[in-house]
């Protein structure tokens, strides 16, 4: 890019990485203009809380903004709020928006995110089923959980589990229904899963493993009744909550003939395989310098990294993305804190005790640490964050040794 | 409504209004000062957030909980005077603040 004239960079989607994008390009005091455009009505959001505080309303909406949208308009950049893009034209660099308008672009950003996945099964479009996946979702769904209902949640995952938390403390009746054997199965292993088993279980919700869903009971007015099972149970529901993960949003990049593979292929620089687009967040599937395959990732840690990485490659510098992934969840008392994948490990080392609510998984690859779940153990997750960065090798027995201190291991 | 000074480690500041009750971090974010990140949005998850009070300030910032700590502890270039920007609820009485941000968040 010539660096005297003004030319505009076009993001595409509202979500966290877009967000990050720009207030990197804000305290970069990026040149051009930006132009944001989010198909949902609201400016970047946190969208963790929409299972938790903002869902028992601890929180109001406001407090979700990552920042007032007066900071990005008082920059000279403006968020085009509510509208769609619904065609990327590369050989022009025109996007086209739903509302019939167009808007020229030098350099343009996917950051569409990703979309929940669907139920396919018989009663799935009844009413009183949800997904959460935005504020209006959470507003929806926030209504509903009134003490004494009854709340189905089908998918015991992080948002699964943070919802069931959630409308726990609020007097929902709750029950999980999860097809694998253990919680949280994609993400952690057996120890961390059994101790949620644990805490749910404790808390007074009914958490089924083993259980699949094949349809939904529907009653008056085609509202569901109930969730049906593979074993031909019934487990009655006032309120559904489907929380089976997420899908890349890759269609205009599809659409646009740019390479995708379950995500926007992206290099190290955030680029595509046309060089004036770019791809971050939850949509793409990108190279990470700390793994060796491409990744993707849904994550905040991941997006608002990747978003650093693009404002430098938008900025012409050359900073490869190399990035420990991580993240966190809540659920009553107990803070979560994850640091690396943990999908390849061939052994874990247990400190302290899950029944004292403190305690750490480390899952070792060789005698490489590759990640780290902490239980109310802050610190753990700071020395994996390091260690897991840097890669070495750790002192497997030293680390098994409850006598040696964590902080000695860095 | 009062400000709060913000210095980078080359030592360029921001200075930066507030409405006391939001958190020192949300206020740096706000206001769009580099080097400060508070990725988490303020959840004390990320330690993204490191600031250095400075010494005559540090008083009026209120206690650091056990997980705070425990964050800190593991922070390069902790200080005595570090807090996690997002611990810290502003208050009428930082009205004038200085606080110090490291060269690097973790």
């Amino acid at each position: 890019m010539t660096n005297n004239q003004k030319q505009t960079t076009v993001i595409v989607g509202g979500g966290h990485a877009a967000g990050a994008l720009l207030t990197t390009l804000l305290q970069k005091k990026y040149q051009h203009k930006v132009i944001l455009v989010g198909e949902e009505p609201h400016p970047p959001y946190q969208r963790p809380p929409l299972s938790k505080n903002y869902l028992t309303g601890e929180v109001d909406q406001g407090s979700l903004y990552l920042k007032p949208s007066s900071i990005y308009e008082n920059a000279g950049h403006q968020l085009r709020l509510g509208v769609r893009v619904v065609q990327i034209d590369r050989n022009n660099k025109i996007i086209r928006l739903s509302d019939q308008s167009t808007l020229k672009y030098d350099q343009l950003v996917l950051a569409t995110g990703s979309r929940v996945r669907r139920l396919n099964a018989p009663g799935a479009d009844l009413k009183g089923i949800h997904y959460l996946h935005d504020i209006a979702d959470a507003d929806n769904l926030r209504e509903q959980l009134v003490a004494g209902k009854r709340l189905v949640i089908v998918g015991g995952g992080y948002i699964g589990l943070e919802v069931a938390a959630s409308a726990n403390k609020s007097g929902v009746d709750v029950t999980v229904l999860e097809a694998a054997d253990r919680l949280m199965q994609r993400v952690t292993g057996p120890e961390m899963s059994a101790f949620f088993y644990a805490k749910h279980t404790d808390a007074g919700v009914d958490v089924r493993l083993n259980t699949a869903v094949t349809g939904f009971e529907a009653g008056e007015q085609g509202c569901v009744t109930g969730v049906r099972l593979a074993n031909g149970g019934i487990v009655p529901a006032d309120i559904v909550l489907v929380s089976i993960g997420v899908l890349p949003e890759t269609a205009l990049a599809e659409a646009a003939g740019l390479p995708c593979d379950d995500g926007i292929v992206v290099d190290e620089f955030t680029r595509t395989a046309d060089p004036a687009v770019l791809a971050i967040g939850d949509c793409t599937r990108h190279r990470n310098l700390l793994f060796e395959k491409m990744q993707r990732l849904e994550s905040v840690a991941n997006a608002v990294d990747q978003a650093r990485t693009a404002a430098a490659t938008l900025m012409g510098e050359r900073v490869p993305y190399k990035s420990v992934p991580w993240f966190w969840s809540n659920q009553f008392n107990v803070r979560l804190q994850m640091v690396g994948l943990s999908q390849n490990h061939d052994q874990r080392v247990v400190r302290g005790d899950p029944s004292d609510e403190a305690f750490v998984v480390f899952y070792l690859r060789g005698s490489r640490l590759v990640a780290v779940d902490a239980v109310n153990l802050p610190m753990a997750f700071m020395v994996g964050k390091k260690l897991v960065y840097q890669g070495k090798d750790v002192d497997v027995e030293a680390l098994k040794d409850p006598s040696t201190e964590l902080k000695s291991l860095v | 409504m009062g400000k709060i000074t913000f210095i980078e480690h080359d030592s360029t500041e921001h200075i930066a209004e507030f409405e006391s009750g939001s958190s020192l971090m949300q206020v740096a974010v706000n206001n769009a000062v580099p080097g400060i990140d508070g990725d988490c949005g303020g959840e004390c998850a990320c330690g993204t957030c490191h600031v250095i009070v400075t010494d005559e300030w540090f008083g009026k910032t209120g206690e650091i909980n056990d997980a705070e700590e425990q964050m800190l502890s593991m922070t390069p270039e902790r200080a005595e005077t570090s807090r996690l920007g997002c611990q810290i609820r502003t208050t009428e009485a930082m009205d004038g603040m200085t606080v110090l941000l490291p060269e690097f968040q973790m």
